[in-house]
């Protein structure tokens, strides 16, 4: 009987976190938008949703086993950025387009770096970035009324409409663009249909620990206070576009932002602070990913400035 | 009563005792058997009476072999003549010293460090705060508040002692707020003293750790690679201090303690007072047997304990518990990268940073590791115990410590 006791390194009990736990409360945290995509556009969500998945699946596989790595697909992250990434495609792209991002997602955001855990930039961002870049007019045009009519509006994204409205092209009473927000925001990507929705899910990983509250309420609360201090729109600027889908489930992601907690909140603000540069002074209506994927890039910095004071520092005098 | 105990010739930090019995030879309860010339060192005792059947290396709990005394019980307990006792308040602090020493007492909480020793601060240093920890050091262990429901006397005795021969002002007696019974019959007992304090801390690991306890008590922290005399301040565990008394007292050397017997791998758990010696099996007999497949044997704590794989390892001064966890019970290690998830960061009871002093010692950048303060790592396990990719932190710190202190031995840098 002796020999069959385990003999290994303390500590011999652990908390049970897995990174498959956190990436299961991750697709449950999803799941409300998912299950309203699939009711608002049917066939078109499942579409868009079950390719890039796959694809994202498809590519990590074959790269692993050309790395000779063990195959973690069954750890759920590739399916994680697959999913992510087709929240944030717009509802009426063709159907090669999920195909080809999941692939440059993972491929290009995530195992080029070394795959989970050393990848610099968030995957599904990087493969919408190139997306976006690749075929603008499909990225930016894509966008249909959902099967069931719940409201009558503009088929562009509430954020164009505000652009159009402060422009003067769009003459419209703002409360018709941003009533539906809180419940059914029908323009935007598969992932902005709802913001209930979103902030829910978004309570859901910040109560489990999945992510930290540190970068989302930062992230948002920036873009409230310069709203505020712009004068702009304070409810559409968070209600409309992608700032809660990217608060909430992007910028928060553990692998692409900072580990201490004061850098957390740093990289919120940065968050923050680009979105609404690009929003008010540049071309683009929309500037969430550019804002986390630039922010992405400053996560070394961040942790290397905001390093913990380790215990008994002080030296006696 | 064992049949046989295994007497380690080095249960202590600090040089290891010679044999001063022979093979064959009868012994007595609290005989010394094994002393060393050095002073950083405990003698150790027989704890049973009978004949001493070999002196060879046996297994202990580290995996080491050591010297040890193994004797056979004669089951007749016959005690050792005690040496003549002074009254305490004629001996001065050397001879208080002198008798700790001769006890053979180390400090009960696991490191095992002599206790005269401790008791003897750099004479630049004096000690202004004395903190008696009645912190549980580990999840499972409870023997200290087994100790401070039963023998409290001899706590605020001891905690008096030491006080007296380092010529401290304070006393404080920390204890968990989830042990409010025991908080409550040791502050009936100090009513009327006026330097010695109760101090409820919150229940959590590590509480129970010395530097992370002269923190809560005192809101010090003791500098970076230095003792908390650095801070006036001393930490001793109640079993220690309970030892203390006994032998200035009764005279009574260390052959026993308190230890739990606990974990859902045993069919009683118990916390028992214990031979030093007794063989671990015996002590799973008395507690009704294993239960279930057993997966687990740790000495110590679960956090930081040692995993046996031979039952007959015998208790030492430092044991402090031995849990069972049963097969079922013990996680399955599958280390994958770190995710930068920052839950390691966020526990790390002296905030350095464990995922990248992980990451630096995997690829052999040991210097960086040191850099990042890798030898600050008190070692309580939290990182690991919290790490959902499963990274094995503790083994690749304890790897780097030793790297690093290699290379400080032959003054590599």
């Amino acid at each position: 009987m002796d020999s069959q006791l385990i003999v290994s390194a303390p500590p011999h009990i652990k908390s049970g976190e897995t990174i498959g736990k956190l990436m299961g409360w991750t697709f449950l945290a999803l799941l409300p938008v998912v299950l309203l995509d699939i009711y608002l556009f049917g066939g078109c969500a499942i579409r868009i949703i079950s390719l890039s998945m796959i694809a994202a699946i498809a590519t990590e596989t074959l790269i692993l086993r050309y790395r000779h790595m063990p195959i973690t697909v069954i750890d759920g992250s590739a399916a994680l950025t697959g999913l992510i990434l087709a929240l944030t495609l717009p509802p009426n792209v063709p159907y090669w387009i999920p195909l080809v991002g999941g692939f440059l997602a993972v491929f290009f955001g995530k195992q080029l770096f070394g795959g989970l855990g050393y990848n610099i930039f968030n995957p599904a961002l990087v493969g919408r970035a190139m997306l976006f870049v690749s075929w603008p007019e499909i990225m930016s045009s894509s966008w249909f009324a959902p099967l069931r009519e719940l409201d009558a509006i503009t088929t562009a994204t509430p954020l164009a409409a505000l652009s159009q409205v402060r422009a003067g092209t769009l003459v419209a009473d703002l409360s018709v663009v941003y009533k539906p927000l809180l419940f059914l925001n029908r323009g935007g990507c598969l992932g902005e249909v709802s913001a209930l929705m979103l902030i829910l899910g978004g309570l859901v990983l910040i109560v489990r620990k999945v992510t930290d509250w540190r970068i989302s309420v930062s992230f948002i609360g920036t873009v409230i206070f310069l709203s505020f201090l712009a004068r702009t729109n304070i409810l559409l600027n968070i209600l409309g576009g992608g700032l809660l889908l990217g608060a909430f489930f992007l910028a928060s992601d553990p692998v692409t932002s900072p580990i201490t907690r004061s850098g957390r909140v740093v990289f919120g603000i940065g968050c923050g602070s680009v979105v609404m540069l690009i929003r008010l002074y540049s071309g683009y209506p929309e500037g969430v990913m550019f804002a986390i994927l630039f922010m992405n890039a400053f996560v070394s910095l961040i942790d290397k400035y905001t390093k913990p004071r380790k215990y008994g520092l002080v030296k006696a005098e | 009563m064992p049949a046989e105990v295994i007497i380690p010739l080095q249960q202590h930090i600090g040089a290891p005792c010679n044999p001063l019995v022979k093979v064959e030879e009868r012994v007595l309860v609290g005989q010394k058997i094994g002393d060393s010339d050095s002073y950083v060192s405990a003698p150790v005792h027989s704890s049973v009476s009978g004949r001493v059947v070999a002196i060879e290396p046996r297994l202990i709990h580290t995996g080491d072999k050591v010297l040890s005394i193994v004797i056979a019980s004669d089951e007749k307990q016959e005690v050792a003549p005690s040496h003549g006792l002074s009254d305490e308040e004629a001996m001065d602090s050397d001879k208080v010293r002198a008798v700790i020493r001769t006890a053979g007492l180390v400090g009960l909480g696991g490191a095992a460090f002599p206790t005269h020793v401790k008791l003897t601060p750099p004479k630049d240093k004096p000690i202004s705060d004395v903190i008696i920890n009645g912190c549980e050091c580990e999840p499972y262990i409870a023997g200290d508040h087994r100790n401070m429901l039963e023998n409290p006397e001899a706590i605020v005795d001891g905690l008096k002692i030491i006080l007296r021969i380092l010529g401290a002002k304070k006393g404080y007696i920390a204890i968990e707020t989830n042990k409010i019974d025991a908080i409550r019959h040791i502050n009936d007992l100090i009513s009327s003293e006026e330097n010695i304090k109760v101090v409820p801390l919150t229940a959590k690991y590590p509480q129970g750790a010395e530097k992370q306890l002269i923190q809560a008590v005192l809101c010090k922290e003791v500098p970076s690679g230095c003792i908390p005399c650095e801070v006036e301040a001393l930490v001793q565990n109640v079993g220690t201090t309970i030892a203390i008394s006994e032998a200035i007292r009764k005279g009574k050397p260390l052959i026993e303690r308190v230890l739990s017997i606990a974990g859902d791998g045993v069919r009683e758990p118990k916390n028992l007072r214990v031979k030093i010696g007794t063989p671990a099996s015996h002590l799973i007999e008395e507690c009704g047997g294993l239960k279930g497949n057993p997966g687990k044997i740790i000495f110590g704590g679960p956090m930081t304990g040692f995993a046996l794989f031979d039952l007959n390892t015998p208790i030492v001064k430092g044991t402090s518990g031995i849990v069972i966890l049963p097969k079922e019970m013990v996680p399955v290690s599958d280390p994958r990268a770190c995710i930068r998830c920052g839950k390691c960061v966020q526990v790390c009871p002296i905030y350095i940073m464990p995922n990248f002093i992980g990451q630096y010692i995997e690829v052999g950048m040991i210097d960086n590791a040191e850099e990042a303060s890798v030898m600050d790592c008190i070692e309580c396990g939290l990182c690991g115990y919290v790490c959902p990719a499963q990274r094995p932190l503790i083994q690749l710190i304890r790897h780097a410590k030793a790297k690093i202190t290699d290379n400080r031995r032959k003054g590599g840098k």
